[in-house]
């Protein structure tokens, strides 16, 4: 039985919450379910979070992501819906406890899937929201001064109160978020036109879904020509430029080593990325930092087209968390044979590029500098949900 | 007084001039190129033709036309006096202020070439017959800039930088007919930027339409062409050693046919090979100035000397040029190299340079404590090639691609670089994806090295990576994973174009320092060098 979350409005009561617990921590399949009410539900709920996080587990080794970010956001928000609708929770304090739970085992699976965590603090900022809305009436939600001198620590007792639409609300205001998640490739596409013109040559690398929408929709009007670097080794540059084709688009393959050559003729660069970061740089596929100081020597604008889901509350740090290795393999095959075992093979999957290197943002809301990013951030997330 | 000789023999000769040149070509040659000689005049014929009409179609004055070739030919009979060359511009030159059209001055400029070759021709023949104790053969090599203040020092345009000229074409055709060499056709849609350029396919070899056995080109330089189309033979140090010893073999198996000069007979017998060769792949600048070497040497032999003398000192000529241009050159460079290797360095190479890994294997062998990273690119796949031969020699080794260069950068303390030509302006020509590397370097502060011997530098000037360059096989970027090849049907795509680049050129603000083996020398004392070189010569 399949239980949609707009039917649901009735709260189960029944069991210790402590039992409920207990429950969704043990997640085997053999155990002997219990007679409550409210089990099937939970162990429906659980499956679907122990499913969704072996899919994050499976789909990050190599190739980039299988599934692109939108579909993990949307995927992702749906989760956080149905825990809204179907877990045991009696205030916003405990909603969020238990989000922030299921999140921090969401983004262990994968850590390199930056947008299951952004949702996560989308959604506990909604709740947020909701919560300082019912409590308090007020329509004035800006960070007045006094309040922030007044409110003190927004600490955990503010949040035990229990209002009985919190819960109708917060669902609503999820599929507000999930209806904008729908529409971030069409906002995006949309604004083709402003940024090119006829007779350009546009570079971009590898295949993001973002600008093959961006540069499909200009084709429609403008005729322009799109150089693709292949972006060895998962060359997924090939994809795009037979995808770019099928619009009558005029498209280059060029490999990774003929960037630099073939910049002079580049008349704008346009990338899509994995991550936005919190200083206004970015997380993207390896061989995007080269292309970015090609575009600066030559004083060539590089367009970054990245939804909002993919702004990220992180900061780059060098260290083992920012880099994302696939197997060797794919850059040194084992047929080289017995140089395999005297050699270090590196395989990196993404690139820091820096704020200083990028020219605009495009994004769902629009064009924004990289200096502006952090303010859009401060918008999307609470500063308290930036560590789950 | 040599001089006096021939203008006398010359003022009884003049008025049979003409016929005397048929006679003497049909007569002196011997049958064996007798079919290339007449050719060789139909063409000329065709030629002359061909700029009638094309200068019927300017519409220039005819008079003037005609009283340009009367004036050209009347000054070539006392044109062979002894500054031959300097006689024949000035009735060109007076023509030429005459009409002061810009469109007639190519078509002057050909012709006045066509009088000045036929004025040395000659001065050649005459002082041929009229002394035989050489005296300077200055009018014996090819029409180089000649000490002429009127003469423009254009160059000439290679003919593989013109493919989108139909006129060019065409005149590559015919030279190539002429010499019985087979034209080879691209392949494949060729992005708009660069149709200037040949794209050929490495599935058709040229040798497919040349008959067994060859009878024009030795078969030498058949195999080394094929070598070359394929891929077999790959590096600028590998091509120019492999092209010396296929003219060593030549130069072992000819024989002088009967009244001819070998220093003037082997040089012609080397064009169709060259036209081939650049055919299978066009030249490399290293293989240019080898080519030119040769010539010069050849051209120097003098003309008593025997044939079987004459051989071995083109042979030893040969070797010399091998053992002090590349193989000591490179023990020159490793041992400047060598100094500026310290222990716990850790060096960037990319590809696979012949240079540059025998400066590696040098300094390990000199016990530096270093660790090399090597870094390759798609679809060559050079490194690995490196990637062995360092490794076989005790080398610790890491391997990346050159999408993964900013992640390993930080880790490097130094970058070196081998080049395949060094231009005139400072700018390293070298394998596509160098300046890349320099590039990036850059932004790291990293120091980047390039290590090149002197006889690659050349005298072309070149700013960006599009107008001189080699476009390789396109098919090659085409790759299968997880059992789908996107490309697989790239030509049958209206829209789609695959691009290969095979070289490009770093500005010489990336490069820190240029190894040679006259020295450490920065980027822009190239000329510098240049200059030396020729000054010496």
């Amino acid at each position: 039985e399949i239980h949609e979350p707009e039917e649901v409005s009735v709260w189960f009561r029944e069991g210790s919450s402590c039992c409920q617990e207990t429950l969704a921590r043990n997640q085997r399949f053999t155990e002997t379910p219990v007679n409550m009410p409210g089990a099937d539900k939970e162990t429906d709920l659980s499956e679907r979070i122990e499913s969704f996080l072996s899919e994050l587990k499976r789909c990050g080794s190599g190739a980039g992501s299988l599934r692109g970010s939108a579909e993990t956001a949307r995927e992702t928000t749906a989760l956080l819906r149905r825990i809204t609708a179907q877990a045991r929770w009696g205030n916003a304090g405990e909603l969020m406890e238990i989000i922030r739970k299921e999140g921090r085992r969401m983004t262990a699976a994968q850590p390199s899937e930056t947008t299951v965590g952004n949702m996560i603090r989308r959604v506990l900022k909604i709740i947020r929201e909701e919560y300082a809305r019912g409590s308090s009436e007020e329509t004035d939600q800006q960070e007045s001064l006094h309040k922030l001198l007044t409110s003190g620590g927004s600490s955990e007792d503010n949040f035990r109160q229990h209002f009985t639409h919190l819960k109708a609300n917060v669902i609503e205001a999820i599929n507000e978020l999930l209806t904008e998640l729908e529409g971030t490739t069409d906002n995006i596409s949309m604004q083709a036109l402003e940024h090119i013109h006829s007779n350009e040559v546009i570079m971009t690398i590898g295949r993001s879904r973002t600008v093959e929408a961006f540069l499909k929709d200009a084709a429609r009007k403008r005729k322009f020509h799109v150089i693709v670097a292949e972006c060895a080794p998962f060359c997924q540059g090939h994809e795009m430029a037979t995808s770019l084709c099928k619009e009558d688009i005029e498209t280059t393959v060029i490999p990774d080593a003929a960037i630099f050559a073939v910049m002079s003729r580049v008349n704008k660069v346009i990338i899509g990325t994995q991550t936005v970061l919190a200083n206004g740089g970015l997380r993207a596929v390896n061989g995007t930092h080269t292309l970015a100081l090609a575009a600066k020597h030559h004083s060539t604008p590089l367009i970054v087209c990245a939804p909002m889901f993919k702004l990220s509350p992180q900061f780059p740090n060098e260290e083992d968390t920012f880099h994302k290795f696939v197997s060797p393999h794919e850059v040194l095959p084992f047929t080289e044979g017995e140089i395999l075992s005297k050699v270090n093979a590196h395989c990196p999957v993404f690139d820091y590029v820096p704020p200083e290197l990028i020219t605009l943002f495009i994004s769902n809301i629009g064009g924004n500098a990289p200096s502006y990013i952090y303010r859009l951030m401060s918008e999307l997330y609470h500063p308290e949900d930036h560590e789950l | 007084m040599a001089d006096s000789v021939g203008r006398q023999v010359d003022s009884i000769n003049h008025a049979t001039e003409e016929d005397e040149k048929k006679h003497e070509i049909i007569g002196a040659k011997g049958e064996g190129k007798e079919l290339t000689k007449e050719e060789k005049q139909r063409l000329r014929k065709e030629k002359k033709q061909h700029k009638k009409n094309k200068k019927d179609d300017r519409g220039p004055p005819e008079k003037e036309k005609e009283k340009e070739k009367a004036s050209v030919p009347a000054p070539s009979k006392p044109a062979t006096q002894s500054p031959a060359h300097k006689a024949a511009p000035v009735p060109v030159n007076a023509s030429a202020s005459e009409s002061p059209v810009a469109a007639e001055k190519p078509a002057k400029s050909k012709a006045e070439l066509r009088a000045e070759r036929r004025a040395r021709q000659d001065s050649e023949r005459a002082s041929k017959q009229g002394k035989k104790e050489g005296g300077q053969q200055s009018t014996s090599s090819k029409p180089k800039a000649t000490p002429n203040e009127l003469q423009p020092v254009v160059k000439r345009l290679p003919d593989h930088v013109q493919v989108d000229d139909p006129v060019a074409l065409k005149k590559l055709a015919k030279k190539l007919e002429r010499q019985q060499v087979p034209l080879r056709s691209d392949y494949g849609y060729k992005v708009s930027l660069f149709s200037h350029l040949h794209q050929y396919s490495r599935k058709n070899p040229p040798t497919q339409q040349i008959s067994i056995p060859v009878t024009v080109i030795h078969p030498s330089i058949v195999r080394l062409g094929l070598q070359y189309s394929q891929g077999i033979i790959a590096g600028s140090n590998a091509r120019s050693v492999a092209l010396l010893h296929a003219f060593k073999q030549v130069i072992q198996d000819y024989s002088t046919p009967p009244n001819e000069e070998l220093s003037r007979d082997l040089v012609n017998k080397l064009s169709p090979y060259i036209s081939f060769l650049s055919q299978c792949r066009p030249l490399s600048a290293s293989m240019g100035n080898a080519i030119k070497y040769i010539k010069k040497e050849i051209s120097n032999i003098p003309s008593q000397c025997k044939e079987e003398e004459a051989k071995r000192i083109l042979q030893e000529c040969i070797d010399s040029y091998i053992n002090e241009k590349i193989i000591l050159a490179s023990e020159a460079i490793s041992k400047y190299a060598i100094e500026k290797i310290s222990d716990g360095d850790v060096i960037l190479v990319y590809g696979c340079s012949s240079l540059v890994n025998h400066i590696l294997c040098e300094a390990f062998e000199k016990q530096r404590k270093f660790r090399v990273i090597v870094v390759d690119s798609r679809p060559r796949l050079e490194g690995r090639e490196a990637l062995r031969r360092l490794v076989k020699k005790g080398i610790r080794c890491t391997y990346v691609l050159i999408s993964a260069l900013s992640y390993i950068l930080p880790e490097v303390s130094k970058v070196f670089l081998g080049a395949h030509a060094l231009l005139a302006n400072g700018y390293v020509m070298s394998r596509v994806g160098t300046s890349q590397i320099a590039l990036v370097a850059k932004a790291y502060n990293v120091p980047v090295l390039v290590c090149c011997e002197t006889y690659k530098f050349c005298e072309r000037v070149q700013t960006d990576s599009f107008v001189s360059n080699e476009l390789d096989d396109p098919d090659d970027l085409i790759v299968t994973r997880n059992g789908k090849t996107h490309l697989e049907n790239w030509q049958t795509v209206k829209s789609l174009g695959l691009l290969n680049l095979v070289y490009d050129v770093t500005p010489p603000d990336f490069v820190d320092l240029v190894i040679t083996d006259l020295g450490m020398i920065p980027c822009t004392s190239v000329p510098v060098v240049l200059r030396v070189k020729n000054v010496d010569q």
